[in-house]
């Protein structure tokens, strides 16, 4: 059994909130420039530009991408031969949280009661952690700055078999459409199809982890994600909703097994910040 | 498209009507930030006939609860969010004298009716370009609801801070005409 002191989860837990928000991830760069080619509304042009733009400032200047630096999700990846000593776990990532977004100039974004008092906790904590067993003795974080904006564009429903795959494109493409200009577009969809009502969700975010450079492995997912994609840049919406035809990067989908009387789908949006970043301790 | 126009707060009503969506505007003056929480309390002031913390005369609300700054700086970064959270409020403050919104997104169908009756805009400024936004803000300070942390109402001091116009006086919408001209 490999110890590992819950002290040293806390820089790094630090410095993925801090790098997450201040440097774009490579894939997002790739595909933007990708889409900057093809697209033909001038207005959409200028502001894929100015995103790119935003991006080498952002580096420069040390400062986030986006005033909304998110709600921290955090993907840990445990090895089941690690035996965690020196306190508790989930306060060391919180503790990196807390020190990630005060010593790195990141909104702080949360509030404690959701409907009555809504005040702010100041320290962007608590962290909304999600934690699997794994085989092996290391430690996998992942950490993603979930926007607002973006999140409130997203949706489960529990859809029947004969709603089948072309019910699950037409709602997938449905809730881009209405999403309109709010999720800052272009976007990112992630989806998850399968499990259980709050399963799906989930898979919907995890989704959203895989390189959008990187096609589904499954070819059959593969064609679907494409589909949808090119149903979703045929929309309209373009750039931050002014018009234009790259509405979306990419469609990553996530599915498992579930019920006979069941097909839940989510789409969870991420914005063009697209923002998570890994480390492991080992 | 893209026809650059300066404007100057106070805004007026009359360099308001020469404005179609589509235009590029650079806004130099006084700009002043608030969110969904602000804007609950700016419109209870209003319906209790009571004195706003700033003049709304001619005014433009930024939609923005802006990254902390770094010393030196004047503020963080500071791109806009949803604005579609703020239509619920936004009639009541145009109807006593705010003639600009910016933020992102949509307008529902109630907020461009009395854009048209109050001869206010709505400007689209671009989410997630926030350190390019923020390089046209030369001053910050906080003026009402520090308890609100990032969600406080700030006042701006802007040099040619770029949006584009989004819904002019006379009921054009760019998020209609847009996605129309380019679906396929």
């Amino acid at each position: 059994m490999k110890e590992i002191n819950v002290s040293k989860i806390i820089p790094v837990v630090k410095k993925l909130c801090i790098d997450t928000n201040y440097y774009a991830s490579e894939d997002v760069v790739i595909k933007i420039k990708e889409f900057l080619e093809k697209e033909v509304s001038p207005t959409g042009r200028d502001i894929l530009q100015l995103i790119l733009e935003n991006h080498k400032m952002a580096a420069e200047e040390q400062m986030p991408m986006c005033q909304d630096t998110g709600v921290a999700v955090v993907f840990v990846e445990l090895g089941q031969d690690v035996h965690l000593v020196g306190g508790d776990f989930y306060e060391a990532i919180n503790e990196g949280v807390r020190q990630g977004y005060i010593d790195g100039y990141l909104r702080k974004s949360m509030v404690d009661d959701p409907v009555i008092e809504r005040k702010n906790t100041r320290d962007n904590t608590p962290a909304i952690i999600y934690t699997d067993i794994v085989p092996g003795d290391s430690l996998k974080i992942t950490v993603a700055a979930k926007g607002g904006g973006a999140e409130n564009m997203s949706e489960v429903k529990m859809m029947k078999a004969a709603d089948g795959i072309e019910g699950v494109k037409d709602f997938v493409v449905d809730r881009i459409k209405r999403s309109g200009g709010n999720p800052c577009p272009p976007v990112v969809v992630g989806v998850g199809i399968g499990g259980s009502f709050e399963q799906c969700a989930l898979l919907a975010k995890k989704s959203l982890l895989r390189p959008i450079t990187e096609k589904n492995p499954d070819p059959v997912w593969a064609a679907v994600e494409e589909e949808i994609l090119e149903r979703i840049n045929k929309l309209g919406i373009g750039p931050q909703g002014l018009g234009g035809r790259t509405t979306a990067l990419a469609v990553n989908i996530l599915q498992m097994p579930c019920h006979i009387a069941s097909m839940p789908v989510a789409v969870n949006v991420n914005c063009h910040c697209h923002r998570h970043e890994s480390a492991v301790i080992e | 498209m893209a026809n650059e126009i300066h404007l100057r707060t106070p805004l007026k009503t009359e360099d308001l009507e020469k404005l179609n969506v589509g235009d590029k505007v650079l806004i130099t003056g006084k700009v002043y930030t608030a969110r969904d929480a602000a804007h609950k309390r700016l419109v209870e002031l209003v319906e209790a006939g009571k004195e706003l913390p700033f003049d709304i005369e001619g005014a433009a609300i930024y939609f923005v609860g802006p990254s902390p700054a770094r010393s030196g700086k004047p503020i963080g970064s500071a791109g806009p969010t949803t604005s579609y959270r703020m239509d619920p409020y936004s009639p009541a403050l145009m109807d006593v004298g705010l003639k600009a919104m910016i933020g992102k997104g949509p307008r529902g169908p109630k907020v461009i009716d009395s854009m048209v009756k109050n001869k206010a805009v709505y400007l689209a400024s671009i989410g997630g370009a926030a350190v390019v936004t923020a390089q046209s803000v030369k001053s910050c300070k906080i003026i009402a609801y520090e308890d609100l942390g990032a969600e406080a109402i700030r006042e701006l001091e802007v040099e040619e801070f770029p949006a584009f116009v989004a819904n002019d006086t006379k009921g054009n919408d760019i998020f209609q005409l847009g996605v129309e001209k380019y679906r396929r």
